[in-house]
């Protein structure tokens, strides 16, 4: 059931529409000092939350090694497929050869990419992250597959509380 | 110098001011449009080009300049290229008979400040400006579009609804000034007291019968970006697309100009007397044509203050408020002013 609303009928000078005229017009004046609300973009920025899900990255620990050990959960979990993993191994002789395999080579194609935090949330090294980024352009659409060291760019170094492979 | 070449030259040095400074207006008004537009909805506007965003009509113009000129393959090209010419030069035509300020005195002759002082001045006018709904109808006709041709059809029969209102508006302008010259109504209005005081109905006729013949919102049907794409210039392009805006906004001056010179007093300045005004010589003069110029510089941020206040009317509406409330309405005028003439001057004249 709709609820009928009594509608008052309008007195003599309404019907002119001259006063709603008059204070629309004035309503619009005022509104001209009011102060702009415009952000001048590429000067002044937006405030980016800590948890924005940004462009993904991949971090290095406070040793400067990668985290990422290569799994491929995040390949897997990829909604899009937006992500390709090459493993390789960690050579023999480095001070991390226990870990035993590390990404040859690593993918995100952005323009798959769905920004939905699935590889950060399933990452069991927490190597990979969701970062503030968010200006991405590109003038190929090979420009905007990120490799490696563009995902490290992106990324940096995180440190975190727990060092898990610390004198392992 | 004999009087004939002198006639030709200040003739000739008036249009090329006088439309200069329409032209120039009418770029001006593009930002002033976007400026206005941006504060009364809490933006900054256009603010890169120059300073404050003040070169930016001339960054439009080159833009319109350079950008390719596309002839759609569906188009009648002959009345697709007149057209915009057909919007562009009435406007300026009835620039003719404006009076832009008090005469002036240069090398011992008087000069008047309009290019063309008709005796007929409103007259040509009204039959001038009317024509630039040609041009319109032509625009949609020719572009061969739906949209285009919807919004000419509205733009003729805007036209017939409002030009009969416009003109009954300023006959009782005309009845207490007792001439059709514009000089006239100017030297009359200085005299007394300023006709918008005298006819506010006439005046008020006027303003909303303006605004429909000149395509601005509130009753912008003919453009329509809301439900006709572009209206009548949907298939324009380029320079053609900017001489429909030029057409506009120089329109849009003029009648400016005319609310100026028939309601507000022309080049009169409030609370001085002509005759002060006519001893300061041509100081005088430039004085009064500031006057002018600020009066109808009000009205045109009138326009675009209006403009982004009222939304646009429904089409059954317009007709219903041009037939059935502005025609009485402008009639009730005339028959007041007569009244008025017959009680207090006995002549016919107030």
């Amino acid at each position: 059931m709709g609820k009928l609303v009594e509608r008052r009928a309008l007195k003599w000078y309404e019907e002119l529409y001259l006063p709603a005229i008059v204070s629309g017009l004035g309503r619009t004046f005022r509104q001209m000092f009011e102060p702009d609300i415009t952000l001048q973009y590429p000067e002044q920025r937006p405030a980016i939350a800590d948890d924005y899900r940004g462009a993904p990255g991949l971090v290095r620990d406070d040793e400067g090694r990668e985290k990422c050990v290569s799994c491929q959960l995040c390949e897997y979990i990829c909604p899009p497929k937006a992500i390709v993993i090459r493993p390789g191994e960690i050579p023999e002789g480095a001070d991390n050869e226990h870990v035993e395999k590390a990404p040859r080579e690593f993918f995100i194609d952005m323009l798959r990419c769905i920004y939905c935090g699935y590889c950060e949330e399933v990452c069991p090294e927490e190597a990979i992250f969701m970062t503030s980024v968010y200006e991405l352009n590109g003038a190929t659409r090979a420009e905007l597959v990120h490799d490696k060291p563009r995902l490290y760019e992106i990324g940096g170094t995180r440190i975190d509380p727990i060092k898990k492979w610390k004198g392992k | 110098m004999n009087d004939t070449l002198f006639t030709v030259l200040s003739t000739l040095v008036k249009i090329v001011v006088f439309v200069h400074i329409a032209l120039i207006l009418s770029a001006f008004m593009t930002l002033v449009e976007r400026k206005v537009s941006a504060w009364m909805q809490d933006r900054v506007g256009p603010n890169r080009v120059g300073p404050g965003g003040l070169l930016q009509p001339i960054a439009d113009g080159l833009k319109f300049l350079f950008k390719e000129d596309v002839i759609p393959g569906q188009v009648n090209k002959v009345l697709y290229v007149l057209a915009p010419a057909i919007v562009l030069v009435p406007s300026f035509l009835a620039l003719a008979v404006i009076p832009f300020g008090p005469p002036v005195e240069v090398a011992g002759r008087t000069v008047q400040l309009s290019i063309a002082d008709l005796d007929v001045g409103i007259l040509f006018v009204f039959a001038i400006s009317s024509l630039g709904v040609y041009g319109i109808t032509l625009a949609g006709w020719a572009s061969n579009s739906k949209y285009s041709l919807l919004g000419g059809v509205r733009a003729s029969a805007q036209m017939i609804s409002y030009e009969i209102c416009l003109g009954l508006s300023v006959v009782s302008v005309f009845m207490a000034t007792g001439s059709l010259r514009l000089m006239d109504v100017v030297t009359t209005q200085a005299d007394g007291i300023w006709n918008v005081f005298l006819h506010p109905l006439g005046f008020l006729v006027f303003v909303v019968a303006a605004f429909a013949e000149t395509n601005r919102l509130p009753f912008d049907m003919p453009e329509a970006e809301t439900e006709l794409v572009a209206g009548y210039h949907t298939e324009y392009s380029s320079m053609k697309f900017a001489m429909f805006f030029l057409g506009e906004y120089t329109a849009m001056f003029v009648f400016s100009a005319l609310v100026a010179t028939l309601f507000l007093g022309g080049w009169d300045v409030p609370f001085v007397a002509e005759s002060t005004l006519a001893a300061l010589g041509n100081w005088g003069s430039l004085l009064g044509f500031a006057s002018f110029m600020l009066k109808s510089l009000a009205f045109l941020f009138f326009y675009v203050w209006v403009r982004w206040t009222i939304p646009r009317f429904r089409f059954d509406q317009l007709m219903g408020l041009g037939w059935k409330v502005l025609l009485p309405l402008a009639l009730v005028q005339i028959l007041l002013t007569g009244l008025f003439g017959i009680l207090f001057s006995g002549d016919g004249g107030s």
